[in-house]
C-alpha cells in the first residue's frame, strides 16, 4: 500500500522526525489561508497523487504570495498529471499541499527497504540527492553507502560511522544525521515498511536536516495490524478494477491490452498473460482467483472482467488442485446466465475433477470455446479477440 | 531415494484442527500415510480425523517421534509456529500459510541459520514425493514416480510441470514449492545440489518468477555445479514494473528482477529457457532422449 506524501509527512512529524511545515488544501481558498498560516514569504505548492516524478510534470510549484499560491493551486486542482510513473492516462490531482519554503544547503538521499537475501534492513545514503538515485549508482557508485542491519541485533552507532565517514560528513551533520537515521529506523520497524525512501533529504540554513519528500510504500500482509496506516489508503488513486476485486477478495491488476484472464495461482496468471503475448495478443488483466476461490468469487472475478469495454475475448485458465474444476464450471456458468457474455470465452481446465467440469460447460448450452492446453486456449483467445 | 522426503518421514500438522489444516492433513494422509499427530495449543490430549492432538511441537516430537511438520497456521502466528518448529528440532519444516509480514520472518531466517531445521515456504504448496510422501496442498494423483525433479516458486505452475512430466512418461522424484515471499527458507540453489546428488533425478524442472535474484544466483550455481540437464521457465515476462504480481515477492523494482534478465542468465549458464510455459516438459525430454 501506498500514501500521499502529505500523510507521509504527517507521520514523521508524529515520530519526530523532522519535516518543513505544511498544511492540505482542497481549493484555492484553502490554499490561500494555508500560506498565511505558514506566515512565509515562498511557499511550495505540490500536487498530492500516488506517483513520482511531479515537478517536471508541474506538479510542484514555488508561489511568493498568499493570493499567488491560491491561483497556482486552483490551476493545479482538477488537472490532469501526466508523470513517468502515471502511465498515459495520467491522475487527477484531487488535493494539494501546500509547505513553506526551505533554504537549502545540500540535498542528500537516505532510504530503507528489507534486503531479501541478508534478511536485514538495507539503509542506503548518498550525498547526491534530488536526483534519480538508480543513476547515482550508475554514474557514481562511490557516492553511495549502504549498511544492513540486523533487526534482531538492531541499530547500533558503528552502522552511523560507517554512513558519515564513507560521506565525509562534517561532525556537526553526522551528528544530525545519527539523530535521524536512528529516528527512521525506528519507524521503519514500528511501522512494517517495505520501502521507506526521502529524497531530497535536505541541510537547510542552520545545518537542520529536513525530509522535503517522504515515499512510504507498506508490507501489505502488516497491515492488519497497522489500522491507522489502512486508514490512510486513498481509493481514489487506485484503478476502480483493482478495487473492486479486492473487495471480493481475487487478486488482479489491470493492464493495457484486450484479453481478460482469469486464472488461479500467481505464478499461472502470469504465465497465462507470458503466452497470450508469445501468440501475438495482449492481456487486459493478471487476476488469480488463488486456491480456495468460491462459486461467488469465481462469478464476482467474471463480473470484473465483463465490466473493462476494452475487453474483445477472454481467457479461462485453470489447473485446479485445491480449486476443483467443477466449481469453475460452476462460477462461470452463474455469471453467464446472469449478465450474459457478450464476448467469446476460452475455456481451459485441468486437474481435479476436470471431466464434470468439463461436462457441464459442454451442458450448459452457453457458447464457450474449448481448448486441450494452455498453448491451444492461448492460439484460440488471440484469433477470437482479433476477429472480435 | 529422491530428496527430502520419503516413505521413512514422520509427520505433523501445526494447525490441525483449523478448516485448511484439518483438511490437507486428511488428502495427504489418504495419499501416503505419513500422518502421525498434530499440533493446537488448548487441544492436547484429544483425538482429530484420527491422529493426537498435542499443546506443543515439542510434546508432539517427543511422544511420536516426527521429525517434520506441516505448517497451516493462520498468518499473525505462522513466524511463531516455525519458531516453536525449530525449537523443537523438527528437521523439516514446511510452511504453507500464505501471508506472512516480511519483518516477521526475519528472525525466522537469522533462527534457521543457527539451527539443524530446513524450511520450505512459506507461501508455498509444500513437497512431494510421489507414492512416497505428500506434506502439502498439491493434488496427489497427478504425480507419477520418476526421474525428473521438480523444484519452483509457483503453486499452479509447479502442477503443470508435473502434469507435462507425467503425461510424457517421465515421471517426478520430489516436487518442491519454495514459495513466492521474499524472504524464505530453502531457495533454489540448496534444491538444486540435492537434484544433482540424487542418483535417481536423471533431469530437472526449475520454474522461477520475477523479483529477487534468486535465479541469477541459481544460474550461476547451475554453470558451475549442475551436471544434470536442466529446463526453466521465468514467469512474468510481460509483467509491469513496480506492481506486485500476487506473490509477495513477484515485483520488479528498479528496473531489477525482470524475466529477461532471469532467462538469459539461465540460458547463458545451459538451461534449456522455454518461452512458453507449455513446453517445460517437452523440451526437457528431449535432452533426456
Amino acid at each position: 500500500m501506498n500514501i500521499h506524501e502529505y500523510q507521509a509527512k504527517s507521520l514523521f512529524a508524529q515520530n519526530g522526525v523532522p519535516v518543513p511545515e505544511g498544511y492540505l488544501a482542497h481549493n484555492s481558498t484553502e490554499a490561500e489561508f494555508a500560506m498565511r498560516r505558514l506566515g512565509v514569504k515562498v511557499a511550495v505548492v505540490k500536487a498530492q497523487v500516488h506517483a513520482g516524478g511531479r515537478g517536471k510534470a508541474g506538479g510542484v510549484k514555488l508561489v511568493k504570495s498568499p493570493e499567488e499560491c491560491g491561483e497556482v493551486a486552483a490551476k493545479m486542482l482538477g488537472m490532469r498529471l501526466v508523470t513517468p510513473q502515471t502511465g498515459a492516462e495520467g491522475k487527477i490531482v484531487h488535493k494539494v499541499y501546500i509547505e513553506a519554503g526551505s533554504e537549502i544547503d545540500k540535498e542528500y538521499y537516505l532510504s530503507m527497504l528489507v534486503d531479501r537475501e541478508t534478511a536485514s534492513v538495507a539503509i542506503m545514503f548518498s550525498t547526491e540527492g534530488g536526483m534519480d538515485i538508480e543513476e547515482v549508482a550508475a554514474k557514481h557508485p562511490e557516492k553511495i553507502v549502504t549498511v544492513r542491519v540486523d533487526p534482531t541485533v538492531g541499530l547500533k552507532p558503528f552502522h552511523l560511522r560507517t554512513l558519515s565517514y564513507a560521506m565525509r560528513l562534517s561532525p556537526e551533520v553526522s551528528k544530525e544525521l545519527h539523530s535521524f537515521v536512528d529516528k527512521l529506523y525506528k519507524m521503519f520497524i514500528k511501522y512494517d515498511y517495505s520501502l521507506l525512501e526521502i529524497n531530497p533529504l535536505v541541510v537547510a540554513k542552520q545545518g537542520k536536516l529536513l525530509a522535503l519528500d517522504g515515499k512510504m510504500n507498506f508490507d501489505d500482509n502488516a497491515l492488519y495490524r497497522h489500522k491507522d496506516i489502512e486508514a490512510m489508503r486513498d481509493f481514489s488513486e487506485e484503478d476502480p478494477r483493482e478495487v473492486a476485486a479486492s473487495k471480493y477478495g481475487l487478486n488482479y491488476i489491470g493492464l493495457d491490452g484486450n484479453i481478460g484472464c482469469l486464472v488461479n495461482g500467481a505464478g499461472l496468471a502470469m504465465a497465462t498473460m507470458d503466452i497470450i503475448k508469445l501468440n501475438g495478443g495482449s492481456p487486459a488483466n493478471f487476476l488469480d482467483v488463488g486456491g480456495g476461490a468460491t462459486k461467488e468469487m469465481v462469478t464476482n472475478a467474471f463480473k470484473i472482467l465483463l465490466s473493462d469495454s476494452k475487453v474483445k475475448a477472454l481467457f479461462v485458465n485453470i489447473f485446479g488442485g485445491i480449486m476443483r474444476c467443477d466449481v469453475i464450471a460452476d462460477g462461470v456458468i452463474a455469471a453467464a446466465r446472469e449478465i450474459g457474455v457478450k464476448v467469446p470465452v476460452v475455456v481451459r481446465l485441468e486437474g481435479t475433477n476436470v471431466e464434470l467440469g468439463r461436462k457441464m460447460l459442454q451442458e450448459s448450452g452457453l457458447r464457450l470455446l474449448a481448448a486441450t492446453d494452455m498453448n491451444d486456449g492461448a492460439r484460440k483467445v488471440v484469433e477470437a479477440a482479433r476477429n472480435a | 531415494m529422491a530428496i527430502l522426503v520419503n516413505k521413512h518421514t514422520r509427520v505433523i500438522t501445526q494447525g490441525i484442527t483449523g478448516k485448511s489444516g484439518e483438511f490437507h492433513t486428511k488428502l495427504s494422509h489418504e495419499y501416503a500415510p505419513r500422518f502421525v499427530g498434530g499440533v493446537t495449543p488448548g487441544k492436547g490430549g484429544s483425538m482429530h480425523i484420527g491422529l493426537p492432538v498435542f499443546d506443543t511441537v515439542a510434546e508432539a516430537r517427543e511422544k511420536t517421534g516426527a521429525n517434520a511438520s506441516m505448517i497451516f497456521v493462520p498468518p499473525p502466528f505462522a513466524a511463531d509456529a516455525i519458531l516453536e518448529a525449530i525449537a523443537a528440532e523438527i528437521e523439516l519444516i514446511v510452511a504453507i500459510t500464505e501471508g506472512i509480514p516480511v519483518m516477521d520472518m526475519v528472525p525466522v531466517r537469522k533462527a534457521l541459520d543457527r539451527s539443524k531445521s530446513r524450511l520450505i515456504g512459506p507461501n508455498c504448496p509444500g513437497v512431494i514425493t510421489p507414492d512416497e510422501c505428500k506434506i502439502g496442498i498439491m493434488p496427489g494423483y497427478i504425480h507419477k514416480r520418476g526421474k525428473v525433479g521438480i523444484v519452483s516458486k509457483s503453486g499452479t505452475l509447479t502442477y503443470e510441470a508435473v502434469h507435462q512430466t507425467t503425461t510424457l512418461g517421465l515421471g517426478q522424484t520430489t516436487c518442491i514449492g519454495i514459495g513466492g515471499d521474499p524472504i524464505n527458507g530453502t531457495n533454489f540453489i540448496e534444491v538444486l545440489q540435492m537434484f544433482e546428488e540424487d542418483p535417481e533425478t536423471k533431469g530437472i524442472i526449475m520454474i522461477g518468477e520475477i523479483g529477487g535474484d534468486l535465479e541469477i544466483k541459481a544460474a550461476q550455481f547451475i554453470k558451475e555445479n549442475v551436471k544434470k540437464p536442466v529446463a526453466g521457465f521465468i514467469a512474468g515476462q510481460t509483467a509491469p514494473a513496480g506492481k506486485r504480481m500476487g506473490h509477495a515477492g513477484a515485483i520488479i523494482s528498479g528496473g531489477h528482477g525482470t524475466a529477461a534478465e532471469k532467462m538469459e542468465a539461465l540460458r547463458e549458464a545451459g538451461v534449456s529457457v522455454v518461452d512458453s510455459p507449455a513446453d517445460m516438459a517437452a523440451v526437457l525430454a528431449k535432452r533426456l532422449r
